[in-house]
């Protein structure tokens, strides 16, 4: 019991950001829930967890770099070609779905492992390189899809962007309506996923030697040499993660929407995004502290915020305004580290 | 050629290797044109510096992206300061907008300045907010339409106008990059940018005093927008949303090319022009070429990164 107390302070003390960001989530998700007239419903919490999916996966595809200490710039654009691919391939049979899913991961995946190798064989700034790439990317979802469209598998569509009562319901695997079932049935499917790569993808990389190095490049580079870590492999497998962080935004982002378009503002608003979510969830944009599940806290901040305004009454006008006040406010808030700094050479990196 | 290669120093390398590659374009380009049309566009001069011309707008928001990047900082605040300038510019009109729209650049980088340097915010996220605050003063300003406001003649008369045969903007790219060069190479305030750029710590311990230098940058690349904002609705007759968005990446990207690097502390900006008109022209041989906007972005991505990986590789870490 002591160690479990000690274990949770050391946690709390060295993810302060993140523990903090958590707290903000739930009070303001909770008190959208109590403003809203259908509140607390499992209708409200799909419809939400839907319009999250997306950033979230990209939020955590663009922490694994950040932790490095570099940036991807081109998780955007890579979600969009594999939207784009999934738009292609997910439809048919069984078997045919399956395979299009799996091609999509594995071709966000291979792009990512394209950008880790191009950063440690090329010896480039990741920043730059993933800047080139994202308009790679681009251009090679305008070849997959030259004009927005796709065929995307209906069931597919309903089971996965509904609750879990809709999607044994659809496929069939059991009666929805049983007994044992009904406290699980109104949670929403976009949410298992998000919480289930989350949890079966990222939390065993933290724990593995070539997710600890990633930490420890980003902590410090020359240190983590000297210790014999594998780097190269590591960085590699960084970006690699983030392409395949992207891809399941994009396969979702394609079955959620039923198509695809190779849409150059979409993939840049996406990555801007991406960025703002990983800082508002503690992960610092230096390297070395953070974590995916903390961009995915950060994503749902970013999109709860703009829930409000449909239940708050603003002009409609105003509302990229507040958006961009409150984003600012937010990042503003990690300017209180300047108030603990004791000695003034600290500030500078 | 190997002696003659290794004693050019090693700041000077990415200039010339891009110079040469701009040659290559333009013989690829011409190449292309003499075996299917029989005739070399590219090379005749009216058509160069109408090229320039469209680029000058690019040229000037990388001169500005420039001096926020030799700090080891990056402004993304770019496009809605672009395009903010030059809506405020055409709704104020007549003898103010040009100044108006100057000083919503100074303004805007007033604001990055003192987020960067006294909150210490990274700059990525914190100009990324700026921009997205601006977008949302520009939508409550315009009521989310296109706005009708036109470009003033003064300003139409610097974007698209032509004086002694030369069009006005590549004059106004002209006196801003003196300007820039002047401010790099010749003052205190040049030299503090690229000290700051190498390691903030002992710039501030030789007693920079570097907030006020980050400041400073921050304010030039604003004004730079502002000045391209402007430029660019004159040439356009009037303001629209999103004009700015297309500059950001091709600006950093032209800098980059240019052998700054992107950690800060190192650059020249002469390699900075020379990167501007290796976009410029790459774009306008591809648009020769009828290249779809696929393979466009396919061999644009490509260029950059083929370019960097001849010379812009980095030192392995070892220690």
């Amino acid at each position: 019991m002591d160690t479990f107390a000690n274990k949770l302070s050391t946690s709390f003390r060295q993810s302060r950001g993140f523990y903090g960001a958590l707290l903000l989530l739930i009070v303001i998700y909770a008190f959208y829930n109590i403003l809203h007239p259908r509140g607390f419903s499992s209708a409200v919490l799909v419809q939400n967890a839907n319009e999250t999916v997306a950033i979230a996966f990209l939020a955590m595809a663009q922490t694994v770099p950040v932790l490095l200490g570099g940036l991807d710039l081109s998780v955007g654009a890579v979600m969009t070609l594999t939207s784009c691919i999934a738009s292609e391939l997910v439809s048919g049979s069984p078997v045919e779905i399956l395979f299009g899913m799996f091609v999509t991961l594995l071709s966000g995946t291979a792009f990512g492992l394209m950008n880790g190798l191009i950063v440690v064989y090329g010896r480039l700034q990741p920043i730059i390189v993933t800047l080139a790439t994202g308009a790679i990317a681009i251009g090679l979802a305008l070849f997959v899809r030259p004009r927005p469209g796709g065929d995307i598998d209906g069931d597919l569509n309903w089971a996965v962007t509904n609750s879990l009562w809709d999607f044994v319901d659809t496929y069939q695997l059991f009666d929805p309506d049983a007994t044992w079932f009904a406290p699980f049935a109104w949670i929403p499917v976009p949410l298992i996923m998000m919480f289930a790569i989350a949890i079966l993808v990222w939390l065993p990389f933290r724990k593995s030697v070539t997710g600890r190095t990633v930490y420890a490049i980003g902590s410090a580079e020359g240190a983590a040499y000297m210790s014999g870590l594998p780097i190269n492999r590591a960085k590699i497998a960084a970006f690699a993660l983030a392409g395949f962080f992207a891809s399941c935004g994009g396969l979702y982002l394609a079955i959620q929407t039923s198509s695809g378009n190779a849409d150059v503002m979409q993939a840049g608003a996406y990555t801007l995004n991406s960025i703002a979510a990983v800082v508002l969830g503690g992960t610092s944009l230096l390297g070395g502290v953070g974590g995916a599940v903390a961009s995915l806290v950060g994503a749902c901040i970013l999109r709860v915020i703009s829930f409000y305004f449909r239940i708050v009454s603003i002009d409609p006008l105003l509302q990229p305004l507040i958006e961009g006040i409150v984003l600012l406010a937010a990042v503003s808030l990690g300017a209180l580290r300047t108030l603990r700094v004791k000695n003034r050479l600290d500030l500078f990196r | 050629m190997n002696n003659l290669f290794s004693s050019i120093r090693p700041e000077n390398k990415p200039i010339v290797i891009a110079s040469f590659f701009i040659i290559a374009i333009l013989l690829i380009g011409t190449g292309y044109t003499l075996s299917t049309q029989g005739t070399a566009p590219l090379l005749s001069p009216n058509y160069l510096l109408q090229q320039l011309q469209t680029g000058s707008f690019l040229g000037i928001v990388a001169a500005g992206m420039m001096m926020v990047i030799l700090l080891g900082h990056i402004d993304l605040s770019v496009p809605w300061t672009l395009t903010a300038a030059a809506m405020m510019a055409a709704s104020v009109g007549g003898e103010m907008a040009l100044p108006t729209g100057i000083a919503v650049g100074l303004a805007v980088g007033l604001v990055n300045g003192l987020g960067v340097a006294y909150l210490r915010i990274p700059s990525m996220i914190f100009t990324l907010g700026v921009d997205s605050v601006l977008r949302g003063l520009m939508v409550a300003h315009t009521g989310g339409f296109a706005p009708q406001d036109q470009a003033t003649p003064l300003m139409r008369y610097l974007a698209a106008d032509r004086l002694l045969g030369v069009p006005v903007a590549i004059y106004v790219w002209a006196f801003v990059s003196i300007c820039i060069a002047v401010t790099l190479t010749r003052t205190s305030f040049g030299r503090s940018i690229y000290a700051t750029g190498n390691r903030e710590g002992a710039a501030y311990l030789s007693g920079i005093r570097t907030r006020l230098v980050i400041i400073g940058a921050f304010m030039m690349s604003g004004v730079c927008a502002s000045i391209a904002g402007v430029l660019l609705a004159g040439y356009s007759a009037k303001a629209y949303q999103g004009m700015g968005l297309p500059y950001l990446l091709p600006a950093i990207a032209a800098v980059v090319l240019g052998g700054t690097r992107i950690l800060g502390g190192q650059g020249r900006y002469i390699g900075t022009l020379v990167g501007v008109v290796l976009i410029v022209l790459l774009n306008s041989v591809l648009s020769i070429m009828q290249m779809p906007e696929a393979g466009r972005q396919i061999i644009y991505g490509s260029v950059i990164v083929g370019m960097l990986l001849v010379y812009g590789r980095g030192s392995k870490v070892t220690s």
